[in-house]
């Protein structure tokens, strides 16, 4: 600190109050104390540098911070003392709730153990303080996210066991395995994987327009977590800019390792996403806006201007970025056909939108829902209504890296199945994409790791051999009744009684069965 | 190419005094409102003045009164006693 | 299939989750538990992590204490992040009153120099030793299995922050803001022989592995002697050098060590108990880290409120530890 006898400003004080409160050890060696820095090849010269991404002192943290959860927990009663869930625009609509909280709440409870440990590694004090806030962050979502979502609990089903789905039901493999895979990483890729890349450049896809989307469905309590959450994220996105301006600052030989880890890391959250792009097309009966428009507004617009940003430190756009601005107009009705067919082992609903919805596709996505998927959709529509709602049977091939079956499609033809295979010590593995294969072949001895669910269910390890018994004895979750067809469902019949309509009656032939 | 930076903000009473005081201080910039949230985006730089929001409040206002209402942000964030910015360079 | 719909669509399904209803039966649950129990991921891991790959991720193996079920352990002030961060707003707004006031009436600059010099050296010091606290707390919500054993830590960590951040604005109060009283303060901690054998321990600390034994040295042995010495008998010494307007300003430390006895000694209890094999472990550990905390903290002792004070600390701390079911080295009062 070089100016002495002046009032401290503001930024000097905070760093009094963080950083200065470390020392310089003498009677253990640093490289003891912080053995995890090195290994990743990140060349760190001068911590001194790092700018603190915000000012927070704990005083501050725990008053504003108790602050928004008073307001958010007075929402939570009032919704569960006023059945908030009544007032819900359509029950179809809990089914996104299902996948939020089995897909995503977890990720949050991964996101504090990561921070927390990362929140130890760095021997930069002020980072390591800038972490550890956002691991106590990363614990409040995942808290209040089990408290807005315990009143439907209550009232709806599938979102009765969500973390013992997560460790084990085939699709939720996706969101696992990427955060598994972050947090295994070294601590710099982490806060790349996980403050940059998904904070700071694809969540806002997840929480802005989704949560508006669920004020829009009369869901006050989801809305209120969701932004109340967010309102920690501008620091945790201010903490994933600093990162990655600060590691490209520290030494030029940041920027390949740092290039190969946007490039991995953004392909693998645009993956991620495709789950979110079905939820908001598909799954909130009323709608916001469309996932191409998210993705334009949050990825193409937002995203371009970062990367413009970070030119100057030689760091380009992700690879594959026009692959996945590309299949914008895709991936959410991939995703919703194939959960559609394998609705027998998911913990929600799905159904064939209604014919205003078809129509609201075909409007948002004039390129692509008529000419590739309205048919496949209609069809479907027509066997359910005659008794043979379409269920599919086969297992499906899952990518290696992203775990999602390879239901994508090739950029420059949309009716060819993008399938990429390669061998590995004799191994053969499978991909969706040159994205996920490059990310394999980058670090194969990682990859060849991975928990694939449908391999674990051919090998006896998920309490059977059938998709009945692993759906009910090892996901926990009830056939029938937690998922297939939302018409006719428990659900649906309960949502009619709500809203005072006579239960549909089951039409001949559309019993629930799977088989 | 056009280089946006935005700040988003539930659309609560503190938000509408937030508005406010970036329209006064920020007159180019577009101020979308979506279902419960108001987002705000302009070229390049944005900023919130304490001095501003003192004014609308007519009260003492700290510049991190603000993250209990913020939802999101995009752009460097410069923050000091006095003011809070988005920018890109 | 059959379908089972009730008469009255109000009238909830179930009471709770799944997994809550395993453990305190099929009823409404609390906050508590909703945010506590069996929320942590337990098994088919993807990848071994880089950085310790003869383990899992979450991998109960990161300490040598073993317990049927880590959520044995829980908390006895019932803190989810809500409640932990509602009250820790009551009780900052409480110390803001009492720096504030300390503040606008220039009660430390007011000090004899004498005085002011000897809050530098002796108390001020120790926000190092919070901020060592903090990491080794940062560490064990890392590592530690069960959100209800990892939450507490995590939110040790950040109270640690926070009481470092109290002790060095007493210094920034002493200097006017200009940062000098810390920067003279920080040279006491790096260069006087009275600090260097807490500063070797903390330092000890930070490359211990085993974040059970980490939670033994820091939470139970470090803290369990230092606060009673430091916040009860030196701020009385401190008191009769005429410095107890500063009193006002640990008030939080001593409200802050009061609580936080309640989870501790639940945990290490319950631990204890577990197993012969647990306590034998802890014992060991007790046996190893307990004489190294006397001596680190004998030389402050000898300085302030003498030796026999410390003593009686001691033989206090022992008889907590028989009460939890290990033994420490003080001689029971």
């Amino acid at each position: 600190m070089a100016v002495k006898n002046k009032k401290l400003n503001l930024k000097d004080k905070y760093q009094y109050l963080t950083r200065d409160m470390a020392w310089e050890p003498t009677y253990q060696k640093k490289k003891d104390i912080f053995p995890d820095e090195d290994f990743e090849g990140i060349k760190i010269t001068d911590w001194s540098q790092w700018e603190d991404p915000f000012r927070l002192t704990m005083d501050a943290y725990w008053k504003y911070q108790a602050e928004k959860e008073k307001k958010l927990y007075a929402i939570f009663d009032a919704f569960a003392q006023n059945n908030g869930h009544q007032n819900i625009s359509d029950a179809r609509y809990v089914n996104a709730l299902k996948l939020f909280l089995t897909g995503v709440s977890p990720l949050e409870y991964a996101a504090f153990q990561g921070y927390a440990r990362v929140g130890r590694q760095f021997s930069g004090a002020g980072a390591r303080v800038a972490c550890q806030m956002q691991a106590i962050d990363e614990l409040r979502h995942s808290q209040t996210q089990q408290h807005a979502m315990s009143h439907y609990n209550k009232h709806f089903n599938g979102l009765h066991d969500a973390s013992h789905m997560h460790d084990r039901v085939w699709f939720l493999s996706v969101p696992k395995s990427f955060f598994d895979d972050a947090r295994s990483a070294g601590p710099f890729e982490f806060l790349t994987a996980i403050s940059f890349s998904f904070e700071y450049v694809l969540t806002n896809l997840l929480f802005v327009p989704f949560m508006s989307g669920a004020a829009y469905n009369g869901d006050m309590a989801t809305v209120t977590f969701g932004f109340s959450a967010q309102s920690d994220e501008a620091r945790h996105m201010t903490l994933g800019l600093e990162v990655i301006k600060f590691i490209l600052e520290q030494h030029e030989d940041n920027v390949p390792i740092v290039q190969r880890w946007i490039d991995k890391w953004f392909w693998r959250g645009f993956r991620l996403l495709s789950l979110v792009g079905m939820m908001m097309d598909y799954m909130l009966p009323n709608k916001v806006m469309s996932w191409a428009e998210a993705w334009e507004v949050y990825y193409e617009q937002n995203g371009g201007a970062l990367f413009k940003d970070l030119e100057r430190y030689g760091i380009r756009p992700p690879k594959y970025q026009d692959v996945a601005n590309d299949a914008k107009n895709h991936v959410s009705h991939q995703a919703w056909s194939t959960f559609y067919q394998y609705s027998q082992a998911t913990n929600f609903h799905t159904w064939m939108p209604e014919e205003d919805e078809m129509k609201w596709l075909s409007e948002k996505y004039p390129e692509t829902f008529d000419k590739y998927y309205r048919d496949r959709f209609e069809h479907w529509d027509k066997e359910q209504k005659a008794g043979r709602r379409f269920y599919n049977n086969t297992l499906p091939q899952l990518c290696q890296v992203c775990q999602i079956p390879t239901i994508f499609t090739e950029k420059d033809d949309p009716s060819m199945l993008s399938h990429r295979q390669i061998q590995h010590e004799g191994e053969r593995y499978h991909f969706c994409s040159d994205g996920c294969c490059d990310i394999f072949k980058n670090e194969p001895e990682k990859y060849i790791q991975a928990w694939l669910p449908v391999h674990q269910i051919y090998q006896g390890n998920c309490e059977g051999a059938d998709v009945e018994t692993v759906v009910s004895k090892y996901y926990h979750i009830k056939l029938g009744e937690d998922n297939l067809e939302y018409l006719g469902s428990p659900d649906h019949q309960r949502w009619l009684e709500i809203k005072g309509l006579k239960p549909r009656a089951s039409k001949p032939g559309s019993e629930q069965d799977a088989a | 190419m056009s280089q946006l930076v935005f700040i988003a903000f539930q659309d609560n009473d503190n938000a509408r005094y937030l508005v406010e005081a970036i329209q006064e201080d920020n007159p180019e910039a577009e101020v979308q409102h979506q279902p419960a949230m108001i987002r705000i985006q302009a070229e390049k730089r944005l900023v919130i003045n304490r001095e501003t929001m003192e004014e609308k409040l007519g009260r003492d206002w700290d510049v991190q009164e603000m993250l209990i209402d913020v939802i999101s942000i995009g752009g460097n964030v410069d923050e000091d006693d006095d003011h809070f910015i988005l920018q890109w360079n | 299939m059959s379908i089972e719909i009730k008469t009255n669509s109000v009238e909830p399904i179930r009471h709770t989750y799944g997994h809550i209803a395993r453990r305190f039966g099929e009823k409404p649950a609390s906050r508590y538990q909703e945010a506590s129990f069996d929320i942590e991921a337990t098994t088919n891991f993807h990848y071994r992590p880089l950085w310790d790959p003869e383990r899992t991720l979450n991998d109960p193996r990161r300490t040598a204490i073993r317990m049927q079920d880590w959520y044995a352990v829980t908390d006895p002030r019932q803190f989810y992040y809500g409640a932990y961060v509602g009250n820790r707003a009551k009780m900052q707004e409480s110390a803001e009153t009492s720096y504030s006031f300390c503040e606008k009436r220039n009660l430390l600059t007011r000090l004899p120099e004498e005085t002011r010099e000897q809050l530098l050296r002796l108390l001020v010091p120790l926000r190092h030793v919070e901020l060592g606290a903090n990491m080794n707390n940062s560490k064990i919500a890392g590592d530690a299995i069960a959100t209800t054993v990892a939450q507490m830590h995590i939110y040790q960590a950040t109270d640690r922050l926070g009481m470092g951040q109290y002790l060095s604005r007493i210094a920034l109060m002493i200097d006017g803001s200009t940062g000098t009283a810390l920067d003279h303060s920080k040279s006491y901690w790096m260069d006087d022989e009275l600090w260097q054998p807490m500063r070797r321990l903390v330092e000890d600390t930070l490359v211990v592995d085993d974040w059970f034994e980490l939670t033994v040295v820091q939470n139970l042995l470090i803290d369990g002697q230092l606060y009673p010495l430091i916040y009860e008998k030196m701020d009385e010494w401190l008191g009769e050098q005429g410095a107890e307007d500063v009193s006002m300003l640990t008030e939080f430390m001593r409200d802050w060590f009061k609580e936080s006895l309640r989870w501790t000694n639940a945990m290490f209890k319950t631990v204890v108990a577990e197993s012969d094999a647990n306590r034998e472990q802890i014992q060991a550990w007790i046996d190893h880290w307990e004489p190294r905390v006397y001596e680190a903290l004998l030389p402050i002792a000898n300085e302030t409120t003498g030796s026999e004070v410390l003593d009686e600390i001691r033989a206090q701390f022992a008889t907590r530890l028989d009460k939890l079911g290990v033994q420490g080295k003080g001689v029971q009062a």
